[in-house]
């Protein structure tokens, strides 16, 4: 129920909004856990195991219960927590993991048979047969159990992702960020100031107390405005950090529009969900607060049983009070404050149980010392609670309790980097070890200092620090004013007695468990979290993970800080799996790489192959061809009966120069190149170090110390990386230096017995047989453009490669192709290419896949006998010349199936197909309209030596079961004729 | 007779305007890679200045004349942006014609920097990142070249077939950007 004249906003705006399909409405600034206590709703959810009516237990991120999903269809957002979600004009929030509600839950039958599930009991009972775990127990224990689900379909909201970079980092705007942000951003560091909240302040925001004589709130709004007048001082709130990382680089989550009224898809509206921030900053102060604990009682679960900040902040926030007849249970002096705010905002409060016989009195409400909560009554709502003390067990009616079990700081991201947190005795806490995060400091709450002034003091000395390191001087100021009260506390972890006390609300762990894991010897923390589930759920722990070692320190007879905590790790807040893949989607998954001929491409209506990033032409369809088939044969007697003109510029390129280039070629290639003269080509081969090849491709001499080497489309990195290597470690006192020249230039294929003829057409100085015969090149001059010619040839026919600056290249697509028509040629595809070079058993990548050797591929003669080059000791290793390895061979179908496949197996005729008797497979397959049927490269065992042999080759992913003849892998014009001209 | 005809790499794509922001195309120049030979580069940085105006630019530096600009390409590598290369710097470098194989966009605007912080993994602040300040880095899943030419204007470089990658993720930033306000 709203207090009126409580909470910070004098006038706040109605806000409507739906839960579970109710009409409801709330005010601006709510989250929509103070909007649903507003209108009395504590009932939220049901837990992830024994399906227990849950209500809101805390004000923060830390929330384990109220757990909802908001949205639906492509938008639906599951497991948003209540807590943290804003309120917006029309949301739409719905309770998870109930059936057909969350009044009225089937699977809450699963509560009374709560002995059979408690620790292990998945591990032990679900053991046998081992194949039913996986078919059937699995998917009936996640059915039943569970969180909210993704809609099933594809996600139309978009994310980002962004870098930062700082001096300082500060984490948390509480009263210790706040401070160092003021000191560093006073000094003229370069601050970034992150909070998790809506609203910067922390728990200044909720708390009734003073900081130089103003309401902490006004102090608040005062350093905010004078932080945002800093130009070196960036505030960013609803983002959370995740996770501390090598170096000073952290992970940030930004919600940027969870809080934004809408209807449908993001998309539209350009806005991201969420940003994913990587930030790198040289020093950092984390400031982030502490989380409440619960203690354990029975049946503490109850909706209506909250923290007591919690119910503390909702009151004096959002003015707020989760009820109408209020209890406090607690161990320490902090919650005293909840009750004493209460009480002063006119709320009955009925008592404060403190198990401690030395609490303070007050003058507001009574205080029953040395007495504990034990066991709470209620439906689904906390109807009463029962005390016992020293006089007995008594009944109090209350319909919401405030506990608080003492404050665990936050040291989590003080252990992304493996450090564990230290034990501290008085504070009955852990806090962060000094120095667990290079260059992080920690400040206030999170560090143990947990009154006001300490965080001040402690936020304006870890700034103070920073700012040393950083080598900026500080501006002198007096330290505010503010409240310094002790903390004062005696430990409390669980309430002896029968039934469950619940530890961890969110995988509904209980004292129970956790002494069941100690008895079954999972005594190591770590072993008690995996046999428990304990603080593995999305809220890892956050407000068990304490009480849960305590209570397992306690049933093994060893102290908490024997016992010790387990693994911190990030994320620190769950974080969508879209918003560390943000800008992946779509066509941000990958570049996509445009030759300069692909308009024209698409103007013919070209269909489209992906090769790497590059966007290549299969091939160029007519009017009248109803299959690619049709368009590759014709494309084909283009290049052999006229003339034939493809984009080969995808083709790698690197510019090579200097003195000892030639060297760093002959060492490279297995073949020699020091003899090459100028103005020529050589075909190379490449091997890796270990003696298989890794690629091959040519190269042209332009001058005395001047190459030009082609790559493969695939391997054009691959290689330029490899010829780095080669000069920066292998060789660096070489002086060769080279750079990629692949897209300067747009280079084409003009191949087929009228090559020359078109070409003759453009050039300004017609060539001849004579003066470019087989692997010339040189500079010419196209139409005015000066560019370079490479007689070499990939199809066997009389062919050229014109390379003119990229910028032409459409323009040169253009008027090739208008040249070859006329001729009778055409433009042709990859899909023409292919069959063309398999006629001539040239490779690809198909054949080069990396397992393959020069012997294998009959190239064995040339790896120079005369010279060293990378991978020539290890390619003469017995393994990679052994005369039964698989090696290339062409194939035909011989049988009734006249069909081949590329990635068919090959069986002798008289064997078994089985995996045994595999003799190879095949690389690659095409039609060829010369010979009238289907061609293939295969690599098969010994195959050299079984020329003209009858081979069976079987696909069973296609059914292809046919027999063929073992060929040379030449096809066509074996002899060479027609590419020297 | 037809002719050859010249486009632009971003020819067709640009410009795009968003808010405060504008991306163009940079004006077409010459780009020539010069890497100096072992130990010419003292002899290289003093013939680039007789010959161009301007010396061989440091790390992650450029250096600039009235029509030229040499930024720093990565390993013992510039980029000479303008002027064809004097012949006679080839006995102390290899040179390198880039001209076509790069596109060149320029990204203006108050924001420029919060929007290439979608896009590259390095420090841009004014600070860090000075005008005339280069680097090699990541535009998303590109290799690129990014230099400050003014306090709210960078040039960004990825290779030539990349251009409308380029655009596309510079866009997308560029309107997740103008639609936080």
């Amino acid at each position: 129920m709203r207090i009126a004249g409580k909470g910070l906003s004098t006038q706040p705006k109605s806000v409507s909004f739906t839960f579970n399909g109710r009409h409801l409405m709330g005010q601006e600034g709510d989250t929509l856990a103070s909007a649903l206590l507003a209108n009395d709703i504590h009932l939220v959810g049901r837990s992830f195991k024994y399906h227990r009516p849950r209500g809101i237990l805390t004000a923060g991120s830390e929330e384990p219960n109220a757990l909802v999903t908001v949205g639906h269809g492509t938008c639906q957002d599951p497991n948003q927590r209540a807590t943290t979600q804003e309120l917006f004009d029309g949301l739409e929030a719905r309770s998870q993991n109930c059936w057909p509600s969350v009044e009225h839950d089937i699977l809450a039958l699963n509560n009374l048979a709560a002995p059979f599930f408690s620790a292990g009991f998945y591990y032990k009972t679900f053991m046998w047969p081992a194949a039913f775990w996986e078919k059937l127990y699995e998917p009936m224990i996640r059915r039943a159990a569970g969180l909210g689900a993704l809609s099933g379909e594809a996600d139309t909201d978009s994310y980002e992702k962004a870098y930062a970079f700082c001096d300082l980092l500060v984490i948390g705007a509480g009263p210790a960020g706040l401070m160092a942000a003021l000191t560093a951003g006073r000094a003229g560091a370069d601050v970034l100031l992150l909070e998790e909240d809506s609203r910067m302040g922390g728990r200044l925001l909720v708390e009734q107390e003073e900081i130089d004589g103003l309401a902490a709130v006004d102090w608040v709004e005062i350093v905010l405005a004078e932080l945002r007048s800093m130009d070196n001082v960036r505030l960013m709130t609803r983002t959370s950090v995740t996770g501390a990382y090598d170096e000073g680089t952290y992970g940030a989550l930004e919600r940027v529009s969870h809080h934004l009224p809408r209807s449908h898809s993001l998309k539209g509206s350009h806005r991201p969900r969420e940003c994913f921030w990587r930030i790198a900053a040289k020093r950092a102060v984390l400031a982030a607060g502490a989380i409440e604990r619960p203690v354990a009682f029975r049946n503490n679960d109850r909706p209506g049983v909250m923290m007591a900040g919690a119910v503390r902040a909702y009151l004096n926030r959002w003015g707020v009070a989760p009820g109408e007849r209020l209890t406090v249970f607690a161990n320490n002096d902090d919650a005293h404050r909840t009750a004493r705010d209460l009480a002063q905002a006119g709320v009955h409060l009925a008592a404060v149980i403190d198990s401690r016989h030395d609490a303070p009195d007050s003058d507001l409400f009574p205080v029953i010392k040395g007495a504990q909560v034990c066991n709470s009554s209620g439906g689904r709502q906390l109807e009463s609670i029962t005390v016992r003390s020293v006089r007995g067990e008594e009944k109090i009616q209350t319909d919401c309790l405030a506990m608080s079990g003492g404050w665990n700081p936050s040291v989590h991201l003080t252990c992304h980097l493996n450090a564990r947190p230290t034990w501290q005795r008085d504070l009955l806490a852990f806090v962060p070890t000094p120095g667990a995060v290079p260059g992080l400091r920690t400040a206030g709450a999170c560090n143990g200092a947990f009154s006001t002034h300490g965080a001040l003091s402690e936020g304006e000395a870890a700034a103070a620090a920073a700012l040393e390191d950083l080598g900026l001087a500080r501006v002198a100021a007096a330290l505010p004013q503010a409240d310094d009260a002790p903390y004062r506390i005696a430990p409390l972890w669980a309430v002896p007695g029968k039934g469950r006390a619940w530890l961890d609300f969110q995988n509904d762990v209980t004292v129970k468990d956790v002494a069941q894991a100690a008895d079954e010897n999972f005594r190591s923390v770590e072993h008690m979290k995996r046999y428990t589930t304990q603080g593995m759920a999305t809220d890892q722990g956050k407000n068990s993970n304490v009480a849960a070692l305590a209570v397992l320190a306690d049933v093994t007879g060893r102290s908490i800080p024997e016992t010790g905590s387990t693994t911190f790790r990030p994320p620190f807040v769950p974080v969508a799996i879209g918003a560390m893949g943000a800008g992946a989607a779509d066509q941000g998954f990958k570049p996509q790489r445009f030759l300069t001929s692909h308009a024209v491409a698409e103007e013919r209506g070209a269909s489209q192959l992906e090769v790497g990033l590059w966007y290549r032409a299969a091939y160029f369809p007519k009017p009248g061809e109803t299959s690619w088939r049709q368009s590759c044969d014709r494309e084909i007697m283009y290049v052999r009966n006229a003339v034939g003109i493809c984009d080969v510029s995808t083709l790698g390129k690197i510019d090579i120069q200097g003195a000892d280039a030639v060297r760093l070629l002959d060492f490279v290639y297995t073949n020699t190149f020091s003899t090459l003269k100028q103005g020529r080509v050589r075909y190379g081969l490449m091997l890796r170090e270990d003696g298989f090849v890794m690629d091959d491709g040519t190269t042209a001499r332009l001058g005395e110390n001047h190459y030009v080497m082609t790559t493969t489309t695939a391997a054009a990195g691959e290689v330029m990386a490899h010829l780095e290597f080669v000069a920066q470690v292998l060789h660096p006192e070489w002086d060769v230096r080279f750079a990629s020249v692949t897209e300067h230039w747009a280079q084409f294929a003009i191949a087929g017995p009228k090559a020359r003829a078109l070409l003759n057409g453009l050039l300004d100085q017609p060539i001849d047989g004579d003066s470019w015969p087989f692997m010339a090149c040189g500079e010419v001059s196209v139409m005015g453009i000066k560019g370079r010619l490479f007689r070499i040839s990939f199809s066997g026919e009389e062919a050229y490669e014109l390379a003119l600056p990229a910028s032409y290249g459409d323009s040169l697509f253009r008027i090739l192709l208008e040249r070859a028509e006329a001729l009778g040629g055409g433009a042709y595809g990859m899909e023409a290419l292919n069959v063309l070079r398999i006629e001539k058993g040239f490779i690809t990548h198909a054949e080069i896949n990396g397992t393959v050797t020069a012997f294998d591929l009959g190239m064995q003669g040339m790896m120079s006998k005369k010279k060293d080059f990378i991978g020539k000791a290890m390619a003469a290793r017995p393994g990679l010349i052994d005369a039964d390895r698989m090696q290339m061979v062409g194939l035909k179908p011989v049988g009734a199936v006249k069909e081949l496949s590329a990635g068919a197996h090959l069986f002798n005729p008289e064997d078994p197909v089985e995996r045994i008797q595999d003799q190879g497979y095949v690389t690659s397959v095409g039609f060829s309209p010369l010979l009238g049927h289907m061609i293939g490269l295969a690599f098969l065992k010994g195959g050299a030596g079984r020329i003209g042999d009858e081979i069976r080759l079987v696909d069973h992913m296609r059914g292809i079961d046919t027999l063929c003849q073992v060929m040379e892998p030449v096809f066509y014009d074996v002899e060479g004729g027609k590419a020297r001209g | 007779m037809a002719e050859l005809l010249a486009k632009t790499a971003c020819e067709g794509l640009l410009p795009l305007q968003i808010a405060g922001l504008t991306l163009h195309e940079a004006k077409p120049v010459t780009m020539t890679t010069i890497a100096a030979y072992t130990g010419q580069a003292a002899a290289l940085d003093k013939a680039l200045k007789a010959a161009h105006g301007l010396g061989l630019p440091t790390v992650n530096g450029s250096s600039a004349a009235s029509d030229a600009r040499a930024i720093w390409f990565g390993r013992d590598m510039a980029l000479l942006l303008g002027p064809e290369p004097d012949a006679g710097l080839a006995q102390y470098a290899a040179l390198t014609d880039q001209s076509q194989g790069w596109a060149m966009m320029e990204l203006v605007g108050d924001g420029a920097t919060d929007v290439l912080a979608r896009l590259c993994p390095v420090d841009l602040r004014l600070s860090q990142f000075a005008v005339g300040a280069t680097v090699r880095t990541e535009a998303r899943h590109m290799m690129a070249s990014v230099t400050r030419v003014g306090e709210d204007a960078f040039m960004i470089t990825v290779f030539r077939s990349m251009a409308r990658t380029l655009l596309h993720d510079l866009k997308t930033a560029m309107e997740a950007w103008a639609a936080r306000g």
